[in-house]
């Protein structure tokens, strides 16, 4: 099973918590989405992750 | 004191700043204490594991203790938009967004059908939506409509520095909605035209690259801050009305006679 975060094929995980903490992002200032809606953080743990699954994870950046 | 009032937050500085495009982290920080600016755009990337950029800038906005409108910059659909929208209000921590709804890429114009419908769903959400829009009123009356409280026209085109390419359509909005706060976002070059905006009445303006990629950002930084306060202040003093014709300004009574 794999599943695509950010745009890569990542390493799976059971669910959207356990990936982000896969990804030394677990205490990052980041927020998610999956499939295009937004998880909210108390959400994370229980959002499980499926085979295909498109995962983003985004941070602050410059704007304008 | 003059204040801006924005959904019921009141900020000193009408100059919003954009925080894209700076050559350095430091010359950001520099520029925005030259503008004075107290409300700062931010946008949100994919982040990665190993970088972590977003963490580094997002320290560096903190440092600064200024308010920020995050964007949802690069959005072309009604769904990526609220998206984009949820995850800033749980990431900035704020319920303001700055609505972008992109309807071109050559000349980033507001694709103002999607605008209207993504500031009904973000309202009803408890957002508190600045709809990057046009000049049109019956867009502008849609918007107020679908509860936004503040509208954000383009004076030109995003990035291109025209200045203001249609004063009177800018004119007229202002003429139309007398309580409602414009702020001009967008298309911005020169301080003068800062100015000129200000002076039509507009309550703020937005702008990033004609700080960030002028020669001297900080120094451009603090050109714009003077030059929307001017435009401010000879707006509330009550700006003459222009005539066709001459009138002069030194009195004729007591002129000398030379036969």
């Amino acid at each position: 099973m794999s599943i695509v975060v950010n745009g890569q094929t990542q390493e799976d995980a059971t669910n959207l918590s356990e990936l982000l903490h896969r990804m030394g992002l677990n205490g990052a200032v980041v927020a998610t989405a999956v499939n295009g809606q937004f998880v909210s953080v108390s959400n994370r743990p229980d959002t499980p992750l499926r085979a295909g699954d498109q995962v983003e994870i985004l941070a602050p950046m410059q704007g304008g | 004191m003059d204040l801006l009032r924005l959904y019921g937050q009141e900020v000193g500085s009408r100059l919003l700043l954009g925080t894209a495009q700076y050559p350095s982290p430091e010359c950001l920080s520099d520029a925005v204490r030259a503008a004075g600016s107290q409300i700062l755009t931010v946008s949100l990337r994919r982040e990665s594991a190993t970088a972590r950029s977003g963490q580094q800038f997002w320290n560096l906005i903190s440092s600064l203790g200024c308010r920020v409108l995050p964007n949802t910059a690069g959005c072309h659909s009604v769904k990526d938009a609220v998206t984009t929208a949820q995850l800033a209000r749980e990431l900035f921590d704020t319920t303001w967004i700055k609505l972008e709804v992109i309807g071109d890429s050559d000349t980033l114009r507001p694709d103002v059908f999607g605008l209207v419908e993504a500031a009904r769903i973000l309202t009803e959400q408890g957002f508190e939506v600045f709809p990057y829009t046009t000049d049109d009123l019956g867009v502008a009356d849609r918007l107020l409509d679908a509860g936004c409280q503040i509208l954000m026209p383009w004076a030109a085109p995003i990035g291109s520095g025209r200045g203001l390419s249609h004063p009177y359509g800018l004119r007229t909005l202002r003429g139309h909605f007398p309580g409602v706060p414009l702020i001009i976002d967008a298309g911005i070059g020169l301080p003068s035209q800062a100015a000129a905006a200000m002076e039509l009445g507009y309550d703020a303006v937005l702008l990033n690259t004609a700080v960030a990629k002028a020669g001297d950002p900080v120094g451009m930084a603090g050109a714009f801050a003077k030059a929307v306060a001017a435009g401010r202040a000879a707006y509330r003093a009550g700006p003459m009305e222009p005539r066709d014709m001459a009138t002069p300004s030194t009195p004729l009574m007591g002129r000398a006679e030379w036969a």
